[in-house]
């Protein structure tokens, strides 16, 4: 029994391995979508997508809407900051505006965690698609996350993402680095990760590990000099300075001495290992410049990935119907 | 009005079935078989019937926040669920900090349909600096004071206070939680919190205001009061200094007794709550305090909201859910359901709460009502049924309560208040007003 088709996509968090497949074998038959002259199929014809961010976001927005409109949807895109949002309206009343014009699906981005499940709760038959909720999660770049793992490590192996399944996550080595406290992105990485059967290690200052971690499907290192030659994949995390969280160290002078991924340290790291950062990214305080346009890095291809893995997600939400794709 | 409740388990200094016979506001007669012309006769077999409850802790939000409840309508949610007194908290707008803010409360509460007592703010404003006029204040009838809503953050400041109120015969009751250390924080600090992306109130953000609290009412030898204990950790150590002699008392919420953190995980902001839901194992050890007699008072911390600030994002909407109507359920089955003592029931929900209000002996407030009783003839009758096996579902459309934040709605509950006596007078049955 598939959790992704026809429901709302809230969190990774129960999500099935199967499931997790499904999306990356769908997001990969999109992919080629998106390499034909006419990037377009009419798969959700007729359907409208409200996308709603009530946080500035740039890739995210972008794909998701470009995601939907190569799936022919209408897409009505309320900017947040020029509507009567901005007047003090609730997000309850938002919402009830939207879904009385007709809509399938909402994209919601909001600085509040729960703020999906709270809209979901609203609209029950609205399709929800958690575009980041606060601190809690980021479904669709969890899922372009292990894609971009699993189309890399695949093409090196001359085979189709679809081809492996789920088998390259087996006991794969993944390194989680820097403020999983506050990441939205770290939880769902690491639920999508665990899910796919991947090992995971997580290293960072105690102050930037959320509480409860010992429960978490990771193990937890102290220093990254002890655990880089471990690593496939370094997942590096944006430390978001501007709301506050540099506070939980003493400096990003000092973060970047211990926790960074200097070009010293990506000497270290096993050849063949990927570098990941879901953007945008502090050059200098969780990577050297240098780092981010070494071979290894795919940071560019993660943004790339943005727009396949958002048409899975639409597609699977809202028609369920994979036999659609033409 | 004359009002005969009869084959009730009286809970009295012993409990026994009995008839109770309540004339001209007082309990005229208890005994079998008893009869009287024209009395209303309230069936009670296999009803527990005690004296009234006594809430010691209270938001009524009047004045300043009418929108989500009056003393009027608290003191109906009261009446519906058992209540014959409750304690008014002072973080009302203003405060209540001054004799002229106590007596309006007093003087609208005397035309309500329970009896309402007030509680003051230590400090003026609740700002945390100015001590209030405690001795006129003592005068008027107020037997508790509070900053609630936080800690009085400067422990000089309260050390003033527990020393002041010392000689006055009154209490100094503290919402024990470190305003540093809880930050912005919405829910407990632990697995959940790290999960669900919200910012945690650690539990040692209580443990340290109680410790410190505990340390200055031993040195000043003042009387301290914790309000809504919430974790394992405090609650010891609020044990081990009575122990020792410290005079401290403390009371549990219901649903603290009766919610984890786990609730949060839906990020409905009616499970929002200061000090917020708890571990399993905090409420554990809560129910086992409970059923030990080591707690004081459970007290409701009945916290209406206006409907629409509760229905915000979890993190922007105010901490507090609703208590009165459903808190002696709650309690019953924190006890062990409906086997329960009944001596520890009204011990927890009347008797002793009513003596940290001063409702109960010489020092009883002018106007107001002597609770906690035993059930004896001569007795003024404020006096509860309580029908242990009475199954009945929360409906928060159906509250007294002006607003709608429970945690419990669509909750079955197990045993109710199917009769409330005041003054001799029936003012609610079966959760609605007579």
């Amino acid at each position: 029994m598939s959790t992704i088709r026809g429901r709302s996509l809230l969190t990774l968090s129960d999500l099935t391995r199967a499931d997790l497949v499904e999306v990356l074998d769908a997001a990969e038959s999109f992919v080629e979508v998106n390499r034909r002259s006419v990037k377009k199929v009419p798969a959700l014809r007729g359907r409208v997508v409200a996308s709603l961010f009530y946080e500035e976001s740039t890739r995210t927005r972008l794909s998701f809407e470009t995601a939907a409109k190569r799936l022919s949807a209408d897409v009505l895109s309320l900017a947040v900051a020029s509507s009567s949002v901005k007047k003090g309206e609730s997000l309850r009343d938002t919402i009830a505006t939207i879904e009385a014009l007709g809509i399938d699906a909402v994209v919601l981005r909001h600085r509040a965690s729960g703020a999906a499940e709270q809209v979901a709760r609203y609209v029950p038959d609205v399709r929800v698609i958690n575009a980041g909720d606060g601190q809690h999660q980021h479904p669709s770049q969890g899922l372009l996350d292990a894609f971009t793992v699993r189309q890399v490590l695949a093409e090196r192996q001359g085979a189709r993402g679809s081809e492996t399944g789920s088998e390259l996550f087996a006991g794969l080595h993944v390194l989680i680095v820097g403020d999983i406290r506050h990441s939205r992105v770290a939880r769902s990485d690491i639920d999508a990760y665990a899910a796919l059967g991947a090992e995971i290690r997580v290293v960072a200052p105690p102050t930037l590990l959320p509480p409860g971690i010992e429960t978490w499907p990771v193990k937890v290192v102290d220093r990254l000099d002890d655990t880089l030659e471990w690593a496939d994949i370094v997942s590096l995390l944006r430390l978001q300075h501007e709301r506050g969280t540099g506070r939980f160290v003493p400096s990003l002078a000092e973060f970047t001495a211990t926790f960074g991924l200097t070009v010293e340290r990506l000497a270290r790291v096993r050849p063949g290992a990927l570098i990941m950062h879901p953007g945008p990214i502090n050059r200098g305080v969780e990577l050297d410049a240098a780092v981010a346009d070494a071979p290894a890095a795919v940071i560019t291809r993660q943004v790339a990935n943005g727009v396949p893995i958002r048409m899975a997600v639409l597609f699977l939400t809202i028609a369920g119907n994979r036999e659609d794709v033409s | 009005m004359t009002v005969l409740i009869r084959g009730g388990l009286v809970v009295g200094r012993q409990a026994g079935v009995a008839d109770v016979l309540v004339a001209d506001g007082q309990v005229r007669e208890v005994g079998p078989s008893l009869s009287a012309r024209g009395a209303t006769v309230i069936d009670a077999e296999g009803c527990w019937v005690g004296p009234a409850f006594v809430d010691i802790h209270t938001h009524l939000r009047e004045p300043g926040n009418e929108d989500a409840e009056t003393i009027e309508s608290g003191a109906r949610a009261g009446a519906v669920g058992g209540y014959g007194a409750l304690v008014a908290m002072p973080n009302t707008e203003p405060a209540l900090d001054s004799v002229a803010a106590v007596r309006f409360v007093l003087e609208v509460g005397r035309r309500a349909v329970i009896d309402i007592a007030a509680a003051a703010s230590i400090t003026v404003g609740r700002r945390g600096q100015d001590l209030t006029a405690m001795a006129e204040l003592t005068e008027l009838g107020v037997r508790l004071f509070t900053d609630d809503g936080a800690a009085v953050r400067d422990p000089a400041v309260l050390r003033r206070a527990l020393a002041y109120a010392r000689p006055l015969g009154v209490r100094i009751a503290e919402h024990a939680e470190d305003p540093d250390l809880v930050g912005d924080g919405v829910m407990n600090e632990g697995v959940w919190s790290g999960r669900l992306g919200l910012t945690g109130r650690p539990a040692v953000a209580e443990l340290v205001t109680v410790l410190r609290d505990i340390e200055l009412a031993r040195e000043t030898g003042g009387s301290l009061h914790i309000l809504h204990v919430s974790t394992a950790s405090a609650l010891a150590a609020i044990l081990r200094a009575r122990r020792e002699g410290v005079d401290v008392t403390t009371e549990v919420t219901p649903h603290h007794l009766t919610l984890d953190e786990s609730a949060c995980a839906s990020f409905d902001a009616n499970v929002k709550v200061n000090p917020p839901l708890r571990t399993a194992a905090d409420v554990a050890a809560l129910q086992q305090a409970l059923r030990d007699g080591e707690i004081d008072a459970v007290a409701t911390d009945h916290a209406p909201h206006a409907p629409e600030t509760k229905d915000q994002a979890f993190d922007e909407a105010p901490a507090g859910v609703l208590g009165l109507e459903h808190a002696a359920s709650l309690t019953l089955a924190a006890l062990g359901g409906p086997d329960s003592d009944p001596q520890r029931f009204f011990d927890l929900l009347s008797r002793r709460p009513a003596a940290l209000a001063g409702l109960r002996g010489p020092r009883c407030p002018q106007g107001l009502g002597q609770h906690g009783g035993w059930v004896e003839p001569g007795d003024e009758a404020h006096l509860v049924v309580f029908n242990p096996l009475r199954s009945w579902v929360v409906d928060r459309a159906a509250l007294q309560s002006r607003a709608r934040n429970t945690p419990y709605h669509g909750r079955e509950m197990t045993g109710r208040a199917v009769a409330t006596i005041i003054s001799g007078h029936v003012v609610a049955r079966d959760g609605e007003m007579v």
